[in-house]
C-alpha cells in the first residue's frame, strides 16, 4: 500500500467511535414522529397562508434529520455528501426551469 | 474485508452515494410531472376528493419508524450483536411490508372508487409516482430479507457491517423520498371537483 493508501477498514474503524448510541438514534426517531405529527396536523387545523412554507420547512428538516443521523452524513466523509448533494442540487435546478417553462408557478 | 483505496472510502459505498445522488432525478421528474398534472382530473376523481390523509400519515409514520429500526439493526452488527441485528432487520421489513400493504389497499380503494390508472393525467402521474416509490420499497425489503438469510446462514457477521450499512442508505433514501412524496402529494392543499 502506498503512503497516499488507506484501506476501508481504517476508515471504518474511525467512523465506529463516531456513530450515535440507540438512545440518541431512539431521540431523533421522536423528534421526526413529533415533527410528522405537526405536518399532519395542519389537514385539521387551518393556519391560513404561512400553511405551505410551514409545510416546506418541516419537510426540508425531517429530510436532513435523516440523511444527517439515519444515513451518517453528519459522521461521514464529506465526499458521500457532496455526491448526494450534487444529485439534489441537479435536480431541483433541472425541475425548476423544467415547471417554470411549463408556467407552473403563473397556471399552477 | 478491508480493500485499498486512495480515497480511504469504501468504493461499493461510494457507488451507493452516487445511486441515491442519481435517483433524486427519478424521483425529481416523477414529482414534477405529477405537480403539474394535478389539476388535470377532467371527469375523474380529483385529488382532494379522494386522498385519504389520516391512513396515509399512519402508513408514513409507519415508514419513518422503519429508518429507526434499520439504523438500529446496524448498530446491533457494529457491535457484533447478531441476534438483535436479525431482530431489527425483520422488524424493518415487516414495516416496509405494511407499508406496502397500506398502498396496495389505497390503491384498490382508488381504483373502486374509479380512479384507474388511464382515468386523467393526474391519475397516471400519481399512480407512476408512488407506484415507482412503492417498487423501491419491495426491492428493499427484498435486499432486507436476503440480508437475513445470510445472517441465518452464517454470513452475516460484525465484518460485512458495511453491507448492512449500504443497504440501510437505501432504506433511508426510500424512506427521505416519501418524506417529501408525503408532503407535496399529500398535505399541500388539493384540488376538488
Amino acid at each position: 500500500m502506498s503512503t497516499s493508501e488507506t484501506t476501508t477498514e481504517d476508515h471504518e474503524n474511525h467512523e465506529d467511535h463516531e456513530h450515535p448510541s440507540d438512545q440518541k438514534y431512539m431521540q431523533i426517531a421522536l423528534l421526526l414522529a413529533i415533527i410528522t405529527a405537526a405536518e399532519v396536523a395542519t389537514y385539521f387545523v387551518d393556519i391560513g397562508v404561512v400553511l405551505i412554507p410551514t409545510l416546506m420547512v418541516m419537510m426540508v428538516v425531517k429530510f436532513f434529520i435523516v440523511a444527517a443521523w439515519f444515513m451518517h452524513l453528519r459522521f461521514d466523509s464529506n465526499m458521500f455528501t457532496r455526491f448526494f448533494v450534487s444529485g439534489i442540487v441537479l435536480a431541483i435546478s433541472v425541475y425548476f426551469i423544467f415547471l417554470t417553462v411549463f408556467e407552473f408557478w403563473t397556471e399552477g | 474485508m478491508s480493500e485499498e483505496t486512495t480515497t480511504g472510502l469504501s468504493h461499493n459505498k461510494l457507488a451507493m452515494w452516487v445511486f441515491l445522488g442519481s435517483e433524486c432525478l427519478l424521483f425529481g421528474a416523477l414529482i414534477s410531472t405529477y405537480l403539474l398534472y394535478r389539476n388535470k382530473f377532467y371527469d375523474g376523481p380529483a385529488p382532494g376528493d379522494i386522498f385519504d390523509i389520516p391512513f396515509t400519515s399512519v402508513s408514513s409514520f409507519v415508514l419513518l419508524m422503519s429508518s429507526l429500526t434499520m439504523v438500529l439493526a446496524l448498530s446491533a452488527i457494529q457491535r457484533g450483536d447478531i441476534r438483535n441485528n436479525r431482530l431489527w432487520l425483520l422488524t424493518t421489513a415487516l414495516l416496509g411490508a405494511v407499508f406496502i400493504g397500506g398502498q396496495v389497499y389505497e390503491f384498490t380503494t382508488f381504483i373502486r372508487e374509479g380512479l384507474g390508472y388511464t382515468t386523467s393525467p393526474f391519475s397516471s402521474a400519481f399512480f407512476t409516482l408512488t407506484g415507482f416509490h412503492g417498487i423501491h420499497v419491495s426491492l428493499g425489503i427484498v435486499m432486507l430479507m436476503s440480508l437475513l438469510i445470510s445472517s441465518y446462514r452464517g454470513k452475516l457477521t460484525k465484518k460485512n457491517t458495511e453491507t448492512v450499512e449500504i443497504i440501510g442508505l437505501y432504506w433511508h433514501f426510500v424512506d427521505v423520498v416519501w418524506i417529501i412524496i408525503f408532503t407535496v402529494i399529500y398535505l399541500v392543499p388539493n384540488p376538488t371537483s
